[in-house]
């Protein structure tokens, strides 16, 4: 898989998502913030550089590729 | 690292979301073979998860190839047997620090000993967590558990060491935060022919992180982040302040001979 700089590569699903925060409080880029619920919103995808950590610390395998596996 | 697109084929997406507290590290663990198996691109019909009791005794529903739930601390005694009768299955053993460390010690210590070929993964998330937090072997020395309510008296075990003094051909120690290590450490424990043991220090926010105050599960990956060492890093340090932290890193990588190609030279003589 290419690394593109600036777009966030991964989807979230919502049905999966626990809400945990670890991708919230662990972005290096500060991608997410956390919505009412403390549900990951992607409110800064530009800053996306595209290192994968959220998805390797994903624990709930909510956070997926865009290309459904 | 790049991700192996086909991950999601060793995965049952039917039987998602699981059944852990949010913040577990035992996703990320699971998620970490996945990753390695498909990166090894090892087929479906090939693979075998066997799985103990406890939390991490839930991983075999999660996976869309053979699973294996075995009796506590005794799945390596299963796992014997299997690997015996079928050579050609590659075996991977999720299980908890109760499974390896307590009631399947001596289990483990054989298995290693006869250097079979089976991959085994230990959750150590430092406490008994699905029946409510009781202090463990690996639980630290002075740690609040449901059972040590003014802090364990007792010392931990590392069974990475002891694994590593048992004959195992691989042994290597990490945390769930340090996750390229972790699939780092996966895959080449898959591809060591003979006894492969990663041990995984997972997160439990339930009651491990609760109890001694360390916060929910991001708070619990910092923690890791803070208190886990390099093994070349934490042999420098004082016999006192090693009591501050935990070490982490590869332990032993050798190549000796499985159990089934030493038996099989015996039968020939």
């Amino acid at each position: 898989m290419e690394k593109k700089k600036g777009k966030f590569p991964f989807i979230i699903e919502e049905r999966l998502c626990k809400k945990c925060g670890i991708c919230v409080s662990h972005c290096p880029a500060k991608v997410f913030t956390a919505g009412p619920g403390n549900e990951p919103r992607v409110t800064n995808p530009r800053k996306c550089t595209g290192c994968n950590l959220c998805f390797f610390r994903c624990p709930d395998f909510a956070i997926q590729l865009e290309v459904s596996p | 690292m790049d991700i192996p697109v086909r991950y999601g084929d060793y995965i049952d997406w039917d039987q998602l979301p699981h059944l852990w507290c949010p913040g577990c590290g035992n996703g990320i663990a699971l998620k970490g073979v996945a990753l390695a198996l498909a990166e090894l691109n090892i087929p479906l019909h090939k693979l075998l998860l066997a799985t103990g009791i406890g939390c991490s005794g839930r991983a075999g529903n999660y996976v869309s190839f053979h699973s294996f739930d075995g009796t506590h601390g005794r799945t390596l005694a299963f796992c014997t047997g299997i690997n015996v009768t079928q050579p050609d299955l590659k075996i991977i053993a999720f299980l908890g620090d109760g499974d390896c460390g307590a009631i399947g010690g001596n289990h483990l210590l054989h298995a290693a000993r006869r250097n079979l070929n089976i991959t085994v993964i230990e959750i150590n998330n430092f406490n008994y967590a699905m029946t409510g937090g009781q202090f463990s072997p690996t639980t630290p020395l002075s740690s609040i558990t449901s059972t040590s309510r003014k802090g364990k008296a007792e010392y931990a075990m590392d069974t990475a060491s002891l694994v590593a003094e048992a004959g195992a051909n691989y042994v290597a120690s990490t945390t769930v935060y340090h996750t390229s290590q972790l699939n780092n450490f996966i895959k080449e424990a898959l591809l060591t022919r003979g006894f492969s043991f990663v041990e995984v220090m997972s997160s439990c926010p339930t009651y491990y992180g609760r109890y001694n105050h360390i916060g929910d599960g991001p708070e619990m990956m910092k923690w890791f982040k803070e208190k886990t060492l390099p093994r070349d890093k934490y042999e420098k340090l004082s016999l006192e302040e090693k009591q501050n932290y935990i070490e982490r890193g590869k332990l032993v990588q050798r190549n000796r001979e499985d159990f089934l190609t030493t038996y099989k030279k015996r039968r020939k003589k």
